[in-house]
C-alpha cells in the first residue's frame, strides 16, 4: 500500500510537469485550432533566456518577469512574420511551418549555449514538502503556479472580453468579424499567451530536468498526451490529464511485470488513444458536433 | 472552444487535387523514366546508393500521399510501418534464411494487415487526434522494438546486420546497381498500382471520404472499410519500401526508425505536395538531399538552415511541388499556342 | 715487392655506398593507398551534431581543433591533415550513408572515432569488407575488440564491461554483503555495462536486488530512483548518462538516500554532470577514470595538461576545459597523429591498422600517470586500465591502484 501511495504521489510530481506543459498546448488549440510543435521548443528558449538574465545578475523575480515579457511579445513576433503569411495556405502546410520552427529553434540554442546540462535555480527551494520526501517543496511550488495558471486562464476565457472575444474568433470566425473582433490579431494575442505560458512552464521544469536544448522532447509528447486525454478545449482538462498520465505510467511501470518499465510511455499513449475512442473530445472536452 | 466545425462552408483539412492532374503527362513521364534507367550508369556506386534511397523514401511518401491525400487522414505514424517492414524482411533474411526479393510481399502483406488493424480504432479519431494516435504508435516503435521479450529475433538494442545480395546470374553489375534497378522496377509497379487505385472505384470512395466524410456515408460509401482499406494499403507499401531499406542499408536497428523518420515522411509528403503522387519523388529528394546541403553550410546550424530552406519552401510554394509542376504545364501550355 | 693495389676496401667502399643507394630508394619508396598523397592525408569522421547525442559534436570540433593546431606546426611528416566530419544525428541508417560518402565520394584514409554504438554496427560490415580502418571508435562496446573477425576495427577507451566489472572486484571486496539496486539506460550502452556487472559479480550476482531501466525519451527518471530506494539497497549504480547521472544525484539528495553511489565514467565530468547537480549532492560517489580532470587543480603543474590547456587557448577557446569531452577528443587525436607519425611514408590503409595495433606503453598528454596505450595483432582495446576515484570538495580523489579492467582476467 506505501508503494502505491508513494509512487502516486511521486506520479503527481511529474505528472505537474506535463500538466504545466499541457497548459502551454491548450492555449495555442485555443487561438488557431492546431497543435504546435514547436511550443516546446519555445517554451525552452525562453527558460535559457532567463537563465542567461540570471547569469548576468538579474534576480529571480525580476528575470522571470522579463522573460515572460519577452516571451509574449516573440509569440506575437513570431506568429506576424512567419505564420500569418501561412494563413491561406492548407493546415498541413502550417504543420510544416511548425516542424520547421522547431528544427530553428533547437539548432540556434544550441549553437548559443552549447548542448551540455546547465543547473536553473528554483525560487521554492529543494527540501522535502511537509516532510515528504517524495515530493520537493519546488514540485509543491509547480503544482501551485499550474493551478495558478488555470485559474487564471479560466477567468480569462469565460469573463473577460478579450477571452471572449478570443474564443469566439476560434470557433466561428466569420461570426466574430461581424461583430467587429479583429481576428487575425485574436490569432496572434493566443500566440503570444501561449508563448508566455510556455516560458512559465519550461522554468517550472528546468530546475529538475536540467537545462538544456534537447529538455523539452520528452515533455512535449506527454504533454499533447495529456491535453488531448484532458480534452483540447478545456484549460482543466489539461491540467487533470497531466496528472493522470504521469500517476498512470508510475502504476505501469510499477505493478505490470516485465516489460511494464520498458513500455512505459507506449502503454500510456494506448490509453489514450483507448479514452480516444470512447470519447474523441476527451475527457472534459467538449463534444465535437458537426453540421452538414 | 471549437464545440461545432462547419463541415460544408469550412474548407476541407485535406484539399482536393483535381483528378486530371493526379499524374504526369505522358511525356513528362517517360522523360523520367529514361532519366531514372540511365543515370546509374554514368555515376558512382554511392551516388546510386543516394538514388536506391531516393526511391525508397520516395515510396513511402507515396504510401503517405494515398492515406493522407487521397483518404484525407492524417498520419505521423509512417515510421511505424517501415520499421515493421524493414525487420520482417531483416529477420526473414538473417534468421530463416529466405531469399531477398521474397521478403518483400510478405513485409508488405505483414504491415498492411498491421495498418488495416490500426485503422480500426482510429476510425473514431479525425485530425488532430488522429495525428497524435498515429504520433503516439510511431514513439511507441522503437520500445517495442528494443522489447526484450523479441531480443532474440530482433536483436534488441544492437540490431540485425543484413547480407546484401548480389546480382542475380551473375550479371558484371555491381550490388548497388542490381538493388538499384531492382528497387526501380518495384517502384514503378508501386505507382501503376496507386495511380490506378486512385483512379478506381475505392479511389472515388477515398477522395470522397476525404472531402466529406458524412456525404460520403449518406451516399451509401462504406467508410469504415474505405478507411481501413487505405490505412492498410498505405502500411503496406510502407512496409515494402522499408523491407527495400533494411536491405540496402544493410542494418535494422529501433534507432533508425523513430519519430524523426515519420515526422521527415510527412515533410516529403508536403513539400511534393499532397495528394500529388509524381511529387512523392520530389520530397524524398527534399528529405534526403537538403540536409545535407544544410550541413554543407553550416555544421553547428544544419537544423536552423534546414528550417529556414523549408520554411522558404512552403512560402513560395505552399502547396508544394504539384503547384510547381503546375505553372510549369501552364507555361508550357502557353508556348504551345504561339 | 711492390703491393697490388688494395682494391677491397674501395669494393666494401663501393659495396657499402650501392646498398645504402638502394635501401635509401627503399626508404624513399612512398606508399599510399587512396586519400594519402604527398602533401595531404584525407582523415573521415562521423558525429552526432544534431539529434539526441548532440552533446557529443563538441568531441568532434576538438578533434578538428587539435588537427588546426598539428597543421599549424608542420603537420605530420610534412604532409596536411584534412579532415572530414559529417553529422549522423545518431541514426544509423544516416551513419551508411555518411560512411559511404567519406569512402566513395570524399575517398578518406581513414574513417576515425565515429561515435555512437548503434552507428558503429550499422557501418563495421561495410568498412570491413571495403577494407578501411574504422578506427578508435568512440564507444565503449565490448564489441570492437574483435580482430579476428572484424581485422579493421579498433576501439580505444575502455570497454563498459570492463569498467564494470572493476566497480564488481571492488563492491565484492568492500561491501560484500551489499545490496545493490541498478539504475540503466536501456539501450546497448546501458545493457552492456549491465553485462559486465554481472559478469564481474560472477555467483554473487544476487546482490542486485532491484534493476530500473529507463528510455531517453522520459523527461526525468525521479520516479524511478524513488522506486529503487524502495528496495532498500544500500548500493546504487547509475549507468546514465549525463543529464540523468545528474537528476539522479539530484534527486539522491533531495529524498535523502544515502546509498553508496557509483556512477558510469561516461558521466563523472565534473562540468557536465556534477556541478549542475550541485557539489554537495555528490560528496563520497566513487567512479573510475582514465583520463585527467580538467577540474582538479593536482594537474595545474602536469606537463601533459598545460599542453592541453595551451591548446585549449589557442585552438579551441570555446572549449571547455571541465568537459570530459573535450578531453576525450584531444587524447584520441593526439593518438591518431601517433599512429600516423608511425607510418612514416607508408600511408597504406593496411599499414595504419598496423600501426595502430603495435603501440606500446603510449601516454597521450591527457590519460592519467600510470595508464598508458597498449595493443597488438591480437589485442585491439587500446586502453584497458582505470583507476577509481572518489569525489570529494569540488573535484575527484583518485585512490588504489590502477587496475586493469582486462577481460582475461
Amino acid at each position: 500500500m506505501e508503494l502505491l501511495t508513494n509512487q502516486v504521489l511521486a506520479g503527481i510530481a511529474t505528472g505537474a510537469i506535463y500538466a504545466c506543459m499541457a497548459l502551454a498546448v491548450v492555449m495555442i488549440y485555443q487561438a488557431i485550432d492546431h497543435l504546435n510543435f514547436a511550443q516546446g521548443e519555445m517554451a525552452m528558449f525562453s527558460t535559457f533566456i532567463s537563465w542567461q538574465l540570471l547569469q548576468w545578475g538579474v534576480p529571480y523575480w525580476g528575470a522571470f518577469v522579463l522573460t515572460l515579457a519577452l516571451s509574449f511579445a516573440g509569440g506575437i513576433l513570431i506568429e506576424r512574420l512567419l505564420f500569418k503569411p501561412l494563413a491561406k495556405a492548407p493546415i498541413l502546410t502550417n504543420v510544416a511551418g511548425f516542424i520547421a520552427l522547431y528544427a530553428i529553434i533547437n539548432s540556434v540554442a544550441g549553437l548559443i549555449w552549447d548542448f551540455t546540462i546547465k543547473q536553473y535555480p528554483t525560487p521554492f527551494g529543494s527540501s522535502p514538502f511537509l516532510g515528504s520526501q517524495l515530493i520537493s517543496t519546488h514540485q509543491a511550488g509547480m503544482i501551485g503556479v499550474t493551478i495558478l495558471l488555470l485559474i487564471g486562464l479560466f477567468f480569462f476565457f469565460r469573463f473577460t472580453r478579450m477571452g471572449l472575444a478570443m474564443r469566439a474568433a476560434a470557433s466561428v470566425p466569420e461570426s466574430a468579424r461581424l461583430v467587429g473582433i479583429n481576428t487575425s490579431w485574436m490569432i496572434a494575442l493566443g500566440w503570444g499567451m501561449a508563448a508566455a505560458i510556455g516560458s512559465i512552464a519550461g522554468m517550472m521544469i528546468a530546475p529538475v530536468v536540467f537545462l538544456e536544448p534537447n529538455m523539452m522532447l520528452g515533455v512535449l509528447i506527454y504533454g499533447f498526451a495529456a491535453a488531448v486525454l484532458g480534452g483540447l478545449t478545456s484549460p482543466f482538462g489539461a491540467v487533470v490529464g497531466g496528472f493522470l498520465v504521469g500517476i498512470f505510467e508510475n502504476l505501469v511501470g510499477t505493478y505490470i511485470p516485465g516489460v511494464g518499465n520498458e513500455l512505459k510511455l507506449p502503454i500510456a499513449l494506448a490509453l489514450i488513444v483507448t479514452v480516444l475512442v470512447v470519447k474523441p473530445a476527451g475527457l472534459f472536452g467538449r463534444p465535437i458536433v458537426k453540421r452538414v | 472552444m471549437s464545440a461545432v466545425q462547419e463541415t460544408v462552408t469550412d474548407a476541407p483539412a485535406v484539399e482536393a487535387v483535381p483528378k486530371r492532374a493526379m499524374t504526369l503527362g505522358t511525356g513528362t513521364s517517360l522523360v523520367m523514366l529514361a532519366l531514372l534507367i540511365a543515370a546509374p550508369l554514368f555515376v558512382k556506386n554511392f551516388i546510386i546508393f543516394q538514388m536506391t534511397m531516393l526511391l525508397i523514401y520516395g515510396l513511402a511518401v507515396l504510401a503517405l500521399n494515398i492515406l493522407t491525400g487521397g483518404s484525407g487522414q492524417f498520419s505521423l505514424g509512417q515510421s511505424a510501418f517501415y520499421a515493421v517492414g524493414a525487420y520482417t524482411s531483416a529477420i526473414l533474411m538473417e534468421h530463416v534464411g529466405m531469399n531477398y526479393a521474397l521478403t518483400l510481399p510478405i513485409a508488405g502483406l505483414v504491415c498492411f494487415v498491421f495498418g488495416f488493424l490500426f485503422g480500426q480504432p482510429a476510425l473514431r479519431l479525425s485530425g488532430v487526434y488522429l495525428a497524435l494516435a498515429t504520433f503516439a504508435l510511431a514513439t511507441a516503435m522503437p520500445q517495442l522494438l528494443k522489447l526484450g521479450y523479441f531480443e532474440h529475433w530482433t536483436g534488441g538494442v544492437q540490431g540485425l546486420v543484413v547480407t546484401k545480395p548480389d546480382a542475380p546470374f551473375g550479371l558484371p553489375i555491381s550490388q548497388d546497381m542490381w538493388l538499384y534497378y531492382f528497387t526501380l522496377v518495384i517502384t514503378i509497379a508501386i505507382y501503376i498500382f496507386s495511380v490506378n487505385l486512385l483512379k478506381s472505384r475505392s479511389g472515388r470512395a477515398f477522395m470522397a471520404i476525404r472531402d466529406n466524410e458524412i456525404a460520403a456515408s449518406a451516399m451509401g460509401i462504406n467508410v469504415a472499410l474505405y478507411k481501413t482499406l487505405a490505412f492498410g494499403v498505405s502500411a503496406g507499401i510502407t512496409g515494402v519500401a522499408g523491407g527495400l531499406g533494411a536491405i540496402a542499408v544493410q542494418f535494422v536497428a529501433p534507432d533508425g526508425y523513430t519519430i524523426t523518420l515519420a515526422i521527415s515522411l510527412f515533410l516529403g509528403m508536403v513539400v511534393g505536395g499532397v495528394g500529388w503522387l509524381p511529387g512523392s519523388i520530389v520530397g524524398s529528394a527534399f528529405i534526403i538531399f537538403v540536409p545535407n546541403i544544410a550541413e554543407g553550410i553550416s555544421k553547428g546550424l544544419s537544423g536552423a538552415v534546414f528550417g529556414v530552406i523549408l520554411f522558404l519552401v512552403i512560402y513560395l510554394v505552399p502547396h508544394g511541388a504539384r503547384q510547381v509542376a503546375l505553372v510549369a504545364q501552364h507555361l508550357v501550355g502557353k508556348l504551345k499556342q504561339r | 715487392m711492390l703491393s697490388r693495389p688494395n682494391f677491397l676496401p674501395a669494393a666494401f667502399a663501393a659495396a657499402v655506398i650501392a646498398l645504402a643507394a638502394t635501401s635509401q630508394s627503399a626508404f624513399a619508396q612512398k606508399k599510399y593507398d587512396t586519400g594519402a598523397t604527398d602533401t595531404e592525408i584525407k582523415i573521415g569522421n562521423i558525429m552526432p551534431y544534431s539529434g539526441p547525442a548532440s552533446a557529443y559534436g563538441v568531441i568532434g570540433k576538438t578533434e578538428e581543433a587539435y588537427f588546426n593546431k598539428i597543421n599549424a606546426e608542420g603537420g605530420i611528416n610534412g604532409r596536411k591533415i584534412n579532415f572530414i566530419s559529417y553529422d549522423d544525428g545518431y541514426s544509423p541508417p544516416k551513419a551508411v550513408e555518411q560512411a559511404r560518402k567519406l569512402v566513395e565520394s570524399d575517398e578518406v584514409l581513414v574513417v576515425f572515432n565515429p561515435l555512437g554504438t548503434p552507428s558503429n554496427s550499422a557501418i563495421q560490415k561495410y568498412l570491413n569488407a571495403k577494407k578501411v580502418p574504422q578506427l578508435f571508435v568512440a564507444t565503449g562496446a565490448t564489441k570492437w575488440n574483435d580482430p579476428k573477425d572484424f581485422p579493421w576495427t579498433m576501439g580505444w577507451q575502455p570497454s563498459y564491461q570492463s569498467e564494470a566489472r572493476i566497480y564488481a572486484k571492488y563492491l565484492m571486496k568492500e561491501k560484500p554483503d551489499g545490496k545493490i539496486a541498478v539504475l540503466y539506460q536501456n539501450d546497448d550502452f546501458g545493457k552492456d555495462y549491465l553485462k559486465g556487472l554481472k559478469d564481474g559479480l560472477g555467483g554473487k550476482a544476487s546482490m542486485i536486488i532491484a534493476e530500473e531501466s529507463y528510455e531517453t525519451t522520459e523527461p526525468t527518471i525521479d520516479n524511478h530512483i524513488v522506486k529503487l530506494k524502495a528496495s532498500g539497497a544500500d548500493v546504487f549504480i547509475s549507468i546514465t548518462t549525463p543529464k540523468f547521472a545528474a537528476q539522479a544525484i539530484k534527486k539522491l539528495a533531495e529524498i535523502e538516500w544515502k546509498p553508496l553511489h557509483i556512477v558510469s565514467n561516461v558521466s563523472a565530468s565534473v562540468g557536465s554532470v556534477i556541478k549542475p547537480a550541485g557539489f554537495e549532492n555528490a560528496q563520497g560517489i566513487l567512479s573510475a577514470a582514465y583520463a585527467k580532470d580538467g577540474a582538479d587543480p593536482q594537474w595545474d603543474t602536469d606537463p601533459g595538461m598545460k599542453k592541453f590547456l595551451a591548446f585549449l587557448e589557442k585552438y579551441e577557446p570555446d572549449g571547455n576545459k571541465l568537459d570530459g569531452s573535450v578531453v576525450y577528443g584531444y587524447g584520441v587525436a593526439q593518438t591518431l597523429v601517433k599512429v600516423l607519425q608511425m607510418c612514416g611514408d607508408n600511408l597504406t590503409r593496411e599499414n595504419v591498422m598496423k600501426q595502430a595495433a603495435s603501440l606500446k606503453d603510449f601516454a597521450p598528454d591527457t590519460l592519467l600517470p600510470g595508464v598508458k596505450i597498449d595493443t597488438a595483432p591480437a589485442d585491439f582495446a587500446p586502453i584497458k586500465q582505470l583507476q577509481m576515484m572518489r569525489f570529494k570538495g569540488e573535484k575527484w580523489d583518485l585512490f588504489g591502484d590502477i587496475i586493469s579492467g582486462d577481460l582475461s582476467n
